[in-house]
């Protein structure tokens, strides 16, 4: 069912646990669904120069979220509200029909950090 | 050597070499249609009746009220739309639980689109069936009652000869039990259960796939579905899959031999998975009844991970299991058994079914729980949910 990218990144996922340093936070999901994805960022001069992630959810939702953290760390904060969800499966060589919206939490979670960011900032 | 242990053998099994044994030679000599008047017919036709003679034995039938399907689904789409457009001048209104299995699930939502009315009987927190509500339910247009014999995710056993005594005292209904899962793992003597129609499929036993029967006791009227030949007393059309029946056949008299003792030693498997799972394991619960439950059965919810991500994570250490996890199933929705037990939908989804089998040895479960210990753990560290509850109860 999954692409090896995806197995690899499920068996061994990138960026998990928590940014003690973080300054953007954001959950997205509901464990009524079965999937919650929380990103913490660290942003420093408009870069993410951190990202890391904890996930409750299924083999996609969890190897979406590590390869999303891979993608947004170095990006300005732009660049990582410009990531759609179509990248994180393309990162991923492919995800089953039914698994997309697990790439489309990603992209939300990734919204949601940088909005927790900005109204911080403000 | 990587170890691999199949732990999901209420999915399926495992053909049994005596089984293939028996089903080879009928593919390769007396492979004959059954139906022909020659010698090569006739001695396909042989094997069949004597098989059909074996199964009723066994079960405490008639060979007449034994019927060949394709499997467990048709046995019970037939039990269902058959006694439903049968019995249709007579009333509408069917019953059954709330936790059968996808094919009665189904074919009452079928029945349902095309004017039938069907009510689900609730279950107990442990899945068993409402016996009350069935009392209530029952009225002079019921014409068919379907409780299963033993549930397939929890392993919960139905208290059946009660049900039927209340059904048949009560109505005028056919009553259905859908056995697939209890056949071969617990006693069933048709000549003693109030029993009407009753679903079998060999590949729950170490039979083949593609094979199973449908019980319809003698006097049961019921409509066929299948057109053409006039094969299965002209109520089944279709050429009879001798090397099947055969199989099934040696499968369902093993199992039958070897029950005493395997029910016996497979429960005490069961009872020393889930000792040491509850045991070892925290915020773990068990799904369904601790004591009236098939001997291989274990269903745990592991709160705050995921079933779907467990059982791959399993699956990398050699082990197979499955969840009744929404990730996990086509339609995204959690499993049906678990939510009527009264599970929250989290729970549902971070639950695992166990099923032991014929090959399980202690060695197996011991490995097993470590597993689970190694996989739980991992998949907590990654989730957000048990962050919280640490934060809160810490």
């Amino acid at each position: 069912m999954y692409s090896e990218k995806v197995m690899e990144h499920f068996k061994s996922p990138h960026n998990m646990g928590e940014l003690k340093d973080a300054n953007a936070v954001g959950e997205v999901g509901n464990a009524q669904c079965g999937d919650i994805m929380r990103m913490y960022l660290k942003i420093e001069d408009n870069v993410v120069k951190d990202a890391a992630f904890k996930t409750f959810g299924c083999c996609a939702a969890i190897a979406s979220s590590s390869v999303a953290t891979d993608m947004i760390k170095g990006k300005s904060v732009e660049e990582a509200l410009n990531i759609k969800n179509s990248d994180v499966v393309e990162a991923l060589d492919g995800l089953p029909p039914v698994k997309i919206h697990c790439s489309v939490l990603a992209e939300e979670a990734i919204h949601k950090a940088i909005e927790n960011y900005k109204e911080g900032v403000k | 050597m990587e170890k691999r242990i199949y732990l999901d053998h209420a999915a399926t099994t495992y053909v049994r070499k005596e089984v293939i044994g028996a089903m080879l030679p009928y593919m390769e000599e007396p492979y004959g249609n059954p139906s022909s008047l020659h010698s090569y017919g006739s001695a396909a036709r042989k094997a069949i009746d004597s098989s059909r003679a074996k199964i009723a034995a066994i079960l405490h039938a008639l060979p007449e009220e034994i019927y060949f399907t394709s499997g467990g689904t048709e046995s019970d789409n037939w039990a269902l739309k058959g006694t439903a457009y049968m019995n249709k001048a007579k009333g509408k209104h069917i019953i059954t639980s709330k936790i059968e299995h996808p094919a009665i699930m189904n074919s009452c939502k079928e029945l349902e689109k095309d004017g039938f009315e069907v009510t689900y009987l609730d279950v107990d927190s442990e899945g068993v069936v409402d016996t009350e509500q069935l009392k209530k339910e029952l009225r002079e247009d019921t014409i068919l009652v379907s409780v299963m014999t033993a549930n397939n995710e929890i392993g919960t056993l139905q208290p059946i000869n009660e049900i039927g005594k209340i059904v048949k005292s009560n109505s005028k209904a056919v009553f259905h039990t859908d056995a697939v899962q209890a056949a071969g793992a617990v006693g069933i003597a048709l000549d003693d259960m109030p029993v009407d129609l009753m679903s079998l499929s060999a590949h729950k036993f170490y039979g083949p796939k593609g094979i199973g029967v449908l019980f319809i006791r003698k006097g049961t009227r019921i409509r066929p579905f299948h057109a053409g030949g006039e094969q299965e007393r002209g109520k089944r059309a279709g050429t009879e899959n001798t090397p099947g029946i055969v199989g099934m056949a040696e499968a369902l008299e093993l199992a039958a031999l070897e029950m005493s003792n395997e029910s016996v030693r497979q429960a005490a498997l069961r009872d020393k998975l889930i000792k040491r799972v509850l045991g070892e394991i925290d915020y773990v619960r068990l799904n369904g009844p601790r004591e009236n439950r098939l001997p291989n059965n274990a269903n745990f919810s592991f709160d705050f991970i995921e079933g779907e991500s467990l059982l791959m994570r399993l699956d990398a250490q050699g082990i197979a299991v499955s969840t009744g996890s929404a990730c996990s199933s086509a339609s995204l929705e959690a499993s049906h058994v678990l939510l009527a037990i009264g599970l929250k939908a989290e729970t549902a989804h971070g639950s695992c079914r166990i099923t032991i089998g014929r090959g399980t040895t202690e060695s197996d479960i011991d490995y097993t729980v470590g597993a689970l210990k190694k996989s739980v753990g991992e998949l907590r560290e990654m989730s957000p949910l048990y962050d919280i509850k640490a934060a809160m109860g810490n």
